[in-house]
C-alpha cells in the first residue's frame, strides 16, 4: 500500500515536473532553435552540394589506363573515374539477365570518363568492378583540353610540322611551345574578330540602314555612302586576309597520341587549348591548373552547346539585367510608395490600391512574361520600331525579346516589394521630424526630398535587396523576353552606343536549365550544371550583400533620435 | 473642505514665489498700456474645430513684440493648439476648421496671398521633444537658409555661426560641426533646435514646451537663453511649468477648455489673478 501510493506519488511529481517544464518555456526555445538550426544546415547543405559536385570538374584528376574484358572481348581504354557506385545483385541481374558467373549482393561499378569522343566512343561509359582486368596509374599519360569533342586522353609519341614527323629531344616542351604558338594566334584572330571585323560590321549595317532611310524618305543621293562603303569594305578584305594568313598558320602542327589499345590519333594543334599530365603532377602543380581552369570557366565562352568552356557570357547577362532592373524598379517603386504615402487621401481606396499591390507580388512569374512579350515586345517594341526603326524593317529591332524587356519584366515582378517597404520606412519616419522641416519654411516636396526621402533609404534599400533576390534567381519570364541559349554578342561592347539593350542575352539561370536538360551530353555537362548553380547562388549572395552594407551604412547615418 | 484639506496636506500646493524677472530692465506694462505698434500679433475671435470637436473658442488676444508670453493651462486646454495656429501648423492636420483672426504685424495670416513657407520663416517654432534631423550639426543650422536658396557659402558658415552662439551652443560644437547632430544630448539638441530656428532670423518664436524632455541643468540653460533670445525677437511659450512661466515670461495667459480665462503681466497672473481658476490652477488645484 505505501509502496504504492510511493509510486503515485512519484508519477504525479513526474508529471507536475513536465507540466512545469512544458509552462517554463524550454521546449519553445528547443523549437524554435531547432527550426533555426535545420534552415541553416538546408542552405549549408544546399552550397555545399552544389560545391563538392561543382567544384571537383576543375580539378586534374589521375587518368588510369584500363583493360577490361565484356562479353569475351578485352579493351584497353584510358579514362577519369568520375563515379563509383555499389548497385544491388537484382538490379545488376535485370540489367544483365546472360550473366552465368555467381553474383555477389552488391556489384562496385565505375562511370569511366574515357574521352576521344570521335576516335573511340563513346566518351563516358560503365564499368563493373568484376569486368576490369588490369587498371594501373601510368605516369606520362597526358590530357587534351579540345576546342571541340571534348577531352582527348593518349600517350604523345610524335610531333607534325606541316605534316612531316620532327625529331625533338624534349618532345613534350616542344609540344608545349607549340600549344603557347597557336594560343598566341587564335588569340590575334579572335581580337581581329572581335574588334575590326565587328566593328567594321556595324558600320557597313548602319550604312545599310542609312541607306533603306534615304530611299524611305524618298532620296536616292547615296553617293557619300557608296564611297564610305567601299573603303569600309576594302579594310574589311584586308583584315580578312590577315585572317586567312594566320589560319593557315595555325594549321600547321599536328600532335600524334597513341591511344590505350595502340592505335594512333592525330590531333592539330590549333585544336588543343591545353594539355596536361596529371599523373606526373604534383599538389601544388594541380592547384595551380585547377584555378587556371576555373578562372576559364568564369572568364570564357561556351562551347560545344555550351557542355564545354566557360559561362562569362551567362554570368556578365545575369549581372546587366539584375543591374538593370534595380535601375529601373527602384526610381518607381519609391514614386509610387511616395504618392501612396504622402500624398494620396488615405481612405478604403487608397487600401485598396494597397492590397492590389501586395496581391502582385503573389502573380506567377511566367504571367509576367506572357505579359512582357504581349505588351513590352510587341505593343511597346513594335511600336518603337514604327517610329524610330523604319529602316530596319522586316527585321525587329526593338520588337524581339531584348535586355531591356527582360528587366522591364522582372522591374514589374519586383515593383510591388519595393512598394511595399518603402511605405514601411515612410511610416517609420516621426512626424516631429517632418514639422521640423515645415516649420523652418520648407514645403511638402522640400521635406520630401530633404528629410524624408534620405531617411527612408535604408528601406528603399532593402526593398532593392529583396527585388534583386527575386529577380536573380527567375528563369521562367525571362525564356519569353530575352533570354537565349546562345548569344553571339555581349549587350555592352565598343561599338556606339555601347549599350545595346536591345540585344539578346545569356542569363545563367536558364543556362542551368539548358546545360543540364537540353544538352546532347548528360555526363559532360553534369558537373557544370552544379559548378552554374553555384555560381549563381554566389552572385545573389554577393548582390544581397552588397546591398545589405550600404543599407547598414545608412541606417548608421540616418537612424532616428531616441532621445 | 477637500480643498482645505489638500492644501493642508500637500506642501507643493503652496502659491509659488515669484521669482523677480531678472533680464527684463524696464517692468512689463499692463496690458491697458499698450501702445500699438508694440503689438506684434493680434489674435481677434479665433475659434478652432477638429471636426466637430470645438478645441479653441473665441480666442482674442494681442503679444507685445519682444517680449516673452507664455500661455498655462491643464494638458488639452488648447495651448499649443493655439500656438500652433501662429504659424499654421494646425493646417497639416486634417478636419480642422478655423475662423476669426491672427495678425502678424497687421498682416492677416490665413489670406489667401499669404504664402505659407514665407510664414513659418518669419514665426519659427520649437517643438516639445527635440528634432533635428539625421544631419549634421552645420547641416541642420544651415537647414532653413538653404531653404532659401541663393546664399553663398560665406554667408551661410557665418549665420551659423552667429545662430550657434546665440543659442549659447558655439563654445560646445564649434569644433565637431560635421558631426551627426544625433550624437549630441538632449539638451544640446533643443538648443540646436533653436539655434536652426533662430538662424533664418525670424520675427517670432515659438516654444512649445521647449523643456519638458530635458533634465534640470537643461532646462535652465534654456530659460537663460529665452531671457536673451527675447531682446531680438517676440516670444511665446506653452508651458506646463508654472514656475518656468513665472520666470521666464512677462505676460501670462491661462487657457481652459479652449478659452482664454485671463491674459495679464505674469506678474498679476502669479500674485492677483482675477479668476477663481486662475487661481485655482497655479495654486494647484487642478491640472
Amino acid at each position: 500500500m505505501a509502496t504504492s501510493d510511493a509510486v503515485s506519488q512519484d508519477l504525479s511529481l513526474q508529471r507536475q515536473s513536465l507540466a512545469a517544464w512544458w509552462r517554463s518555456g524550454d521546449p519553445w526555445i528547443w523549437l524554435t532553435s531547432a527550426a533555426v538550426a535545420a534552415s541553416v544546415a538546408a542552405v549549408l547543405g544546399l552550397i555545399g552540394l552544389l560545391a563538392v559536385n561543382g567544384l571537383a570538374h576543375f580539378w586534374p584528376s589521375e587518368v588510369r589506363a584500363i583493360e577490361y574484358e565484356r562479353f569475351g572481348t578485352k579493351t584497353k581504354i584510358f579514362g577519369e573515374v568520375s563515379e563509383r557506385e555499389s548497385i544491388s545483385r537484382r538490379q545488376f541481374m535485370e540489367a544483365n539477365p546472360s550473366f552465368d558467373k555467381r553474383v555477389p549482393a552488391t556489384v562496385e561499378r565505375w562511370l569511366i570518363k574515357t574521352g576521344n569522343r570521335q576516335a573511340n566512343p563513346p566518351d563516358f561509359r560503365w564499368l563493373f568492378e568484376h569486368d576490369v582486368i588490369t587498371s594501373s596509374v601510368p605516369a606520362d599519360v597526358v590530357v587534351i583540353e579540345r576546342t571541340e569533342w571534348g577531352d582527348a586522353f593518349g600517350l604523345l609519341v610524335g610531333i607534325k610540322h606541316e605534316g612531316e614527323s620532327i625529331e625533338a629531344e624534349d618532345l613534350w616542351g616542344e609540344f608545349q611551345v607549340r600549344i603557347d604558338r597557336t594560343a598566341t594566334i587564335r588569340n590575334e584572330i579572335h581580337e581581329l574578330q572581335e574588334g575590326s571585323i565587328n566593328g567594321i560590321n556595324y558600320e557597313l549595317e548602319s550604312i545599310r540602314l542609312e541607306k533603306r532611310r534615304r530611299q524611305l524618305d524618298d532620296n536616292h543621293e547615296f553617293s557619300d555612302l557608296e564611297a564610305e562603303e567601299e573603303a569600309l569594305r576594302a579594310d574589311y578584305a584586308v583584315i580578312e586576309n590577315q585572317v586567312f594568313e594566320l589560319t593557315r598558320q595555325l594549321e600547321r602542327d599536328s600532335a600524334s597520341f597513341s591511344l590505350a589499345d595502340g592505335r594512333i590519333n592525330d590531333i592539330p594543334i590549333s585544336a588543343i587549348i591545353q594539355a596536361w599530365m596529371p599523373n606526373g603532377m604534383s599538389v601544388w602543380q594541380k592547384l595551380g591548373l585547377y584555378f587556371k581552369n576555373l578562372w576559364n570557366f568564369l572568364s570564357d565562352d561556351p562551347r560545344e552547346a555550351n557542355t564545354e568552356g566557360g559561362i562569362y557570357p551567362a554570368l556578365f547577362g545575369t549581372v546587366l539585367m539584375v543591374l538593370l532592373m534595380s535601375a529601373l524598379v527602384t526610381p518607381f517603386g519609391v514614386v509610387a510608395a511616395l504618392y501612396l504615402r504622402e500624398y494620396a487621401k488615405q481612405g478604403p481606396f487608397v487600401q485598396l490600391i494597397r492590397i492590389a499591390v501586395n496581391n502582385l507580388a503573389g502573380v506567377p512569374s511566367i504571367v509576367y512574361g506572357v505579359f512582357g512579350l504581349g505588351f513590352f515586345v510587341y505593343a511597346i517594341g513594335g511600336s518603337i520600331d514604327d517610329l524610330f526603326f523604319p529602316e530596319a524593317k522586316p527585321a525587329p529591332t526593338f520588337g524581339t525579346p531584348g535586355l531591356i524587356w527582360a528587366s522591364l519584366t522582372l522591374a514589374l515582378l519586383t515593383v510591388p516589394v519595393v512598394i511595399v517597404s518603402t511605405e514601411e520606412g515612410l511610416t517609420r519616419i516621426p512626424r516631429a521630424v517632418r514639422e521640423g522641416s515645415l516649420a523652418l519654411g520648407a514645403t511638402k516636396a522640400e521635406t520630401i526630398f530633404k528629410v524624408v526621402l534620405p531617411m527612408a533609404s535604408p528601406s528603399i534599400l532593402t526593398g532593392m535587396i529583396l527585388a534583386v533576390a527575386r529577380a536573380a534567381g527567375e528563369v521562367a519570364p525571362l525564356m519569353l523576353v530575352g533570354v537565349v541559349k546562345l548569344a553571339p554578342t555581349l549587350p555592352i561592347d565598343g561599338n556606339f552606343p555601347y549599350l545595346h539593350l536591345e540585344r539578346k542575352f545569356m542569363h545563367l539561370g536558364f543556362h542551368i536549365y539548358d546545360v543540364g536538360f537540353q544538352s546532347p551530353n548528360v555526363d559532360a555537362a553534369r558537373p557544370l550544371v552544379f559548378a552554374t548553380a553555384l555560381l549563381l547562388v554566389l552572385i545573389i549572395i554577393v548582390l544581397n550583400l552588397t546591398a545589405i552594407t550600404l543599407r547598414n551604412r545608412l541606417e548608421a547615418r540616418f537612424r532616428v533620435s531616441i532621445n | 473642505m477637500s480643498e482645505e484639506r489638500a492644501d493642508g496636506h500637500d506642501a507643493s500646493t503652496e502659491i509659488p514665489e515669484i521669482p523677480t524677472p531678472a533680464s527684463s530692465i524696464e517692468e512689463a506694462p499692463s496690458p491697458n498700456e499698450w501702445k500699438d505698434e508694440d503689438i506684434c500679433l493680434t489674435v481677434s475671435d479665433l475659434c478652432l474645430h477638429y471636426g466637430d470637436n470645438e478645441a479653441l473658442t473665441d480666442i482674442s488676444m494681442r503679444v507685445v513684440r519682444r517680449r516673452v508670453t507664455a500661455l498655462i493651462g491643464p494638458s488639452g486646454c488648447g495651448k499649443s493648439t493655439l500656438l500652433r495656429c501662429f504659424n499654421r501648423m494646425n493646417d497639416l492636420i486634417d478636419d480642422v476648421r478655423i475662423t476669426g483672426e491672427i495678425e502678424l504685424n497687421g498682416m492677416e495670416i490665413h489670406s489667401t496671398s499669404v504664402d505659407i513657407a514665407q510664414l513659418r520663416r518669419r514665426v519659427g517654432m520649437v517643438f516639445q521633444r527635440p528634432n533635428p534631423f539625421p544631419k549634421s550639426i552645420y547641416e541642420n543650422v544651415a537647414y532653413g537658409l538653404r531653404l532659401q536658396g541663393g546664399l553663398p557659402k560665406s554667408e551661410i558658415d557665418d549665420r551659423v555661426e552667429w545662430a550657434l552662439k546665440n543659442a549659447a551652443l558655439w563654445g560646445e560644437v564649434s569644433d565637431r560641426l560635421n558631426e551627426s547632430a544625433l550624437d549630441m544630448s538632449g539638451g544640446q539638441q533643443q538648443r540646436l533646435v533653436i539655434a536652426r530656428a533662430i538662424a533664418v532670423q525670424p520675427d517670432v518664436l515659438l516654444l512649445d514646451e521647449p523643456a519638458s524632455a530635458l533634465d534640470p541643468i537643461s532646462t535652465l540653460k534654456i530659460e537663460e537663453l529665452i531671457h536673451q533670445l527675447k531682446q531680438d525677437y517676440t516670444i511665446l511659450i506653452v508651458t506646463h511649468n508654472m514656475q518656468q512661466a513665472a520666470r521666464v515670461s512677462d505676460y501670462t495667459g491661462f487657457l481652459y477648455l479652449g478659452k482664454l480665462v485671463e491674459y495679464d503681466t505674469t506678474n498679476i497672473i502669479f500674485t492677483n489673478p482675477s479668476e477663481k481658476r486662475t487661481e485655482d490652477y497655479i495654486t494647484g488645484r487642478y491640472g
